[in-house]
């Protein structure tokens, strides 16, 4: 258990109950006051009833990973009761309604019992306002107990209900009521308090989806198409509410259409049908929607038509687990779909990433001629995280690749072949419907065809053809993001990759084991296919674990396939329970590997040796 | 093979249409479809409408799926963009290229395995999304490329080449079609061209969804005596419903038929069909009597031709989901991107 401005502070909820928007204020308001902090939402896939949490650590040093164990749990759902008090550190808080008191059997934790239930039935006569209200008086005692300034938290509501004054009259209500009583019962503030800080000053706070879908409507995506599903719904949903804000011409008309398709195939396809018409266009979608897309990804990949496709992975295999994060896709979407075929895969680390690589993805797809993917998680995805301010360049250029207007067509001297490379760098130049009465006019097919579009059985052609489109992935190597390197020490022989969400986590984890003597370099992977930095990197160290979310080491066996790197080398973490990482998780394996690990022990006597 | 180009010889006295192009100028590369085709029937109608319409090639695009139907938009409009899709994904493709460009014309050639069956649920939502476009169905009844067995839209009973019997029901697309609030609905003949012109021109005048259902025999697997699609058996229990000229909007109309026995029609773009009603009481505005129509005489063997509905009141989802008037793929990047300003002031609502 830490102090002033590092604590983690848990809710227990029955989910339904109106506690979710309660929880984000308590967030929020402590955001305000200057400081990171990092939700998360641990819910059920369900509507009501069942047990839903919401976690909140709070980090002047700027720690946004989870951290395991609770300093104080608010705990609001009898059924989880037994496990909730179970996770509160020595020494930490239980907060519950006793209105029906009771015991919790520890005492080495410090039990803050507040008669939620009956101060709700003496404030309000709605019986639906005494159970809603319940939660905004735990965060008024909070409130009082940590030491948020109220008037953040008043404001925060005000800027809620502007437009619903007596809800707005009654939320401040209960906040007072919960403040007074803490106020009034309990020490406040405990020594687990929060001060104002500028560690989070001009940050932003903002969900990894929100960020995509603005990231769509800054790269100038015209077509959405998707399917409800958890947890890539609200991306889609994003998209559409910055449309309406951003995008409405002067008769009141969209610049760009959304379509909430039928099945993922349709919404894969629609979004292909506009890519290949020349719009810019995309999907989200999560791991079932995938399985369902890959012949449409096939397709694209063949026929070389650009697609932009979200997938906000969630815990796998099958329906898996919907409301729960995983990075388990990886192989699926590297090679996506029947027969040889490989993908771009972009993979941003927190929300801001989601919006410059939700940009990138547009340009990278019409460059490529290609579908790329852009593969967040649940927890980038729909969590909300302090970040730094999003950012436009102006200057930028939208990047729309290859495609031969009518004047280019007109001033063709050599006879135009859709899928003729050139220019040597496997990438042909395409033609939008429409263009001109007699040229550039192909029939695009998922048959294997000739470099002038038309049908072939010859085997050379087809053979000639696919080799073409493998040094087309040679080409989008040098395109697509390089990685980010963390050089610790130039002479450790040991190293980390990792890539996604896992970010805090790692960067955590690497100053864990710091800490404990152990000093480790890192390389965070942005894309697929491989800089030829990531070999480098691996080359350079005599032993790499590599950290996912995943039962199988995914990344370790596409590092292992696509950047040559050999398989003894690269020493698997692996986490699949569905929970953001955390920092000690990380430092924890890497340490017990390198106390039991022969191989590992030697890679650090080399690295001390050449200290 | 598919491949192969005609030879473009030109007879210095072939007939031209406004535009200067003959119909040979509409068509495509040579089909490889068995001789005698239903389909290459269908093919020949689309390039006679498209010549009598005097369409620019390139302002329309062919869409279809897998199958032997899917094949043949190779074999016509060789100026016009294709995109032979996957099987049973057609509507979608056409979902999104429409989206793209509102301003060209959609011509999707579907076959009943790829409509009816693998295809079902996108060729209903394309349908209730009232997606502008014609969606052609060369519908024969059975899976050709893949040598004969039965599709959804095979009748009950109905005996395959080698004597087996199609024990389940059959699928009516006109009568489903009609029930998802479809603009246009037809049926038509490969085999009766002067029947089948028409229903395309209209059809692909017509702003909304648009089916024209195309009984199209297959003379390799399902042209035989005990055969429902088969040439015989559709010439015999054929029964059109009304008689139609299609009148494009530039020109005068005129009126050369008998007030008592038709109804006009006019289309959103000013031109017009006219429906010369061989039954006195059939009117093809009315939903529910084309669906009771459809039904009454499929009971007693007989298949329904012409336009069996139409809605007038043209909408399209562009105009459901109100999008601009202008193409989605001509609008610049600096219309399409909000720049940094907006953004600065979005940062501050997230803090």
């Amino acid at each position: 258990m830490t102090g002033v401005n590092d604590f983690v502070v848990k809710f227990a909820n029955v989910n339904g109950s109106g506690s979710a928007s309660a929880n984000s204020f308590f967030a929020k308001a402590l955001f305000r006051m200057g400081l990171p902090v990092s939700p998360k939402n641990i819910f059920p896939s369900n509507i009501q009833g069942l047990p839903t949490w919401f976690e909140v650590r709070i980090s002047e040093a700027g720690h946004l990973a989870r951290r395991e164990g609770v300093d104080i749990m608010v705990a609001m759902n009898p059924q989880t009761y037994a496990q909730d008090v179970e996770e509160v550190v020595s020494g930490g808080y239980l907060i519950y309604d006793s209105t029906r008191e009771r015991e919790f059997g520890r005492d080495d934790i410090n039990v803050l019992g507040i008669p939620i239930a009956r101060l709700c039935a003496f404030a309000f006569d709605d019986p639906r306002h005494r159970q809603l209200f319940k939660n905004i008086v735990y965060v008024g005692a909070l409130a009082g107990l940590v030491g948020i300034e109220i008037s953040v938290i008043e404001q925060i509501i005000f800027e809620q209900f502007k437009r619903k004054e007596h809800l707005n009259d009654a939320n401040l209500k209960a906040l007072h009521i919960g403040l007074d009583y803490s106020l009034e019962k309990f020490k406040c503030p405990l020594p687990l308090r929060v001060r104002q800080s500028d560690a989070a000053t001009g940050k932003i706070m903002i969900s990894g989806n929100d960020a995509a879908g603005l990231g769509c409507i800054y790269a100038g995506a015209t077509v959405a198409a998707w399917y409800p599903i958890t947890p890539s719904t609200s991306l889609a949903e994003a998209f559409e509410r910055y449309l309406n804000k951003y995008r409405i011409d002067e008769c009141g008309r969209k610049l760009g259409a959304v379509v909430q398709a039928e099945d993922e195939l349709a919404a894969v396809g629609i979004a292909i049908g506009a890519g290949w018409n020349g719009a810019r266009a995309f999907t989200a979608t999560s791991g079932p929607g995938i399985s369902l897309m890959s012949e449409f990804i096939g397709l694209a990949y063949f026929a070389e038509i650009p697609v932009v496709i979200f997938n906000v992975q969630r815990g796998g295999p099958s329906t898996g687990m919907p409301t729960r994060t995983q990075q388990s896709d990886i192989i699926a979407c590297a090679y996506a779909s029947h027969g040889d075929t490989r993908h771009v895969l972009l993979f941003p680390s927190d929300p801001k990433e989601c919006f410059e690589m939700a940009a990138e993805a547009f340009d990278l797809a019409e460059r490529l001629q290609t579908p790329v993917i852009v593969m967040s998680d649940l927890d980038i995805g729909m969590n909300t995280w302090v970040v730094d301010p999003l950012e436009w360049d102006d200057s930028r250029k939208h990047d729309r690749g290859k495609v031969l207007d009518a004047e280019a067509l007109e001033a063709l001297k050599e006879k135009w072949g859709r899928y003729k490379d050139s220019d040597g760098d496997g990438i042909p130049y395409r033609t939008i419907p429409g263009t001109h009465p007699e040229k550039g006019a192909y029939f695009t097919r998922g048959s294997s065809h000739t470099e002038y579009a038309s049908y072939t059985e010859d085997g050379l052609v087809n053979a000639k053809n696919l080799a073409r489109l493998l040094r087309k992935f040679k080409t989008a190597m040098s395109m697509v993001p390089r990685p980010t390197i963390n050089q610790r020490d130039e002479n450790s022989k040991l190293g980390i990759i990792y890539f996604g969400g896992t970010d805090h986590a790692v960067r955590e984890g690497l100053d864990l084991l710091e800490r404990d003597g152990y000093r480790l370099n890192a390389l965070r992977l942005r894309a697929f296919p491989f800089s030829p930095d990531v070999a480098a990197f691996a080359a350079a160290h005599e032993r790499v674990f590599v950290i996912e979310q995943n039962r199988d080491g995914q990344m370790r066996s596409l590092l292992i396939t696509e950047a040559g790197i050999q398989a003894e080398k690269l020493i698997p973490v692996l986490n699949f329970d569905g929970m953001p990482l955390s920092g000690a998780f990380v430092a924890g394996c890497i340490q017990s590997t390198i106390e039991t690990n022969e191989h590992v022990a030697n890679a650090l006597r080399l690295s001390v040796r050449a200290v | 093979m598919t491949y192969m180009q005609k030879p473009k010889i030109r007879h210095p006295r072939l007939k031209k249409n406004d535009l200067g192009l003959t119909r040979r100028d509409y068509e495509g590369v040579l089909s490889t479809l068995c001789a005698g085709c239903g389909h290459d029937s269908v093919t020949a109608a689309i390039i006679e409408a498209c010549f009598e319409l005097q369409l620019p090639a390139h302002r329309l695009a062919k869409l279809s799926g897998i199958g032997c139907s899917s094949k043949t938009t190779a074999y016509f409009l060789s100026q016009a963009h294709g995109f032979n899709s996957l099987h049973g994904r057609m509507p979608a493709i056409a979902t999104g290229a429409n989206l793209a460009n509102r301003d060209l014309i959609y011509l999707g050639v579907s076959g009943d395995g790829d409509t009816a069956s693998i295809g079902l649920n996108q060729f209903c939502h394309a349908v209730r999304r009232r997606l502008n476009m014609v969606y052609i169905v060369e519908n024969n009844g059975t899976y050709g490329l893949t040598k004969g067995q039965f599709s959804a839209t095979n009748d009950k009973n109905s005996k395959s080449k080698k004597g087996g019997n199609n024990l389940f029901e059959a699928m009516d697309l006109c009568a489903l079609a009609i029930q998802l609030k479809a603009g246009f609905v037809a049926r038509g003949f490969s085999g009766d061209k002067a029947q089948l012109v028409p229903l395309i021109k209209s059809a692909m005048r017509y702003r909304g969804f648009a089916l024209l259902d195309i009984i199209s025999p297959c003379v390799t697997f399902n042209n035989h005596a005990a055969s429902t699609k088969s040439y015989d058996y559709i010439r015999d229990h054929s029964e059109a419903v009304d008689k139609l000229d299609f009148v494009p909007a530039q020109e005068e109309i005129t009126a050369n038929y008998d007030e008592g026995q038709t109804v006009n029609v006019t289309m959103h773009d000013g031109s017009s069909m006219r429906l010369h009603k061989l039954e006195t009481d059939y009117d093809p505005r009315n939903a529910d009597e084309a669906l009771m129509h459809i039904r009454k005489r499929y009971a007693e063997g007989e298949v329904v031709t012409g336009l069996l509905y139409v809605d007038q009141e043209e909408e399209d989802l562009h105009s459901l989901i109100e999008t601009t008037e202008r193409p989605l793929n001509e609008l610049s990047m600096d219309e399409l991107c909000p720049g940094s300003q907006p953004l600065e002031e979005l940062n501050n609502t997230l803090r």
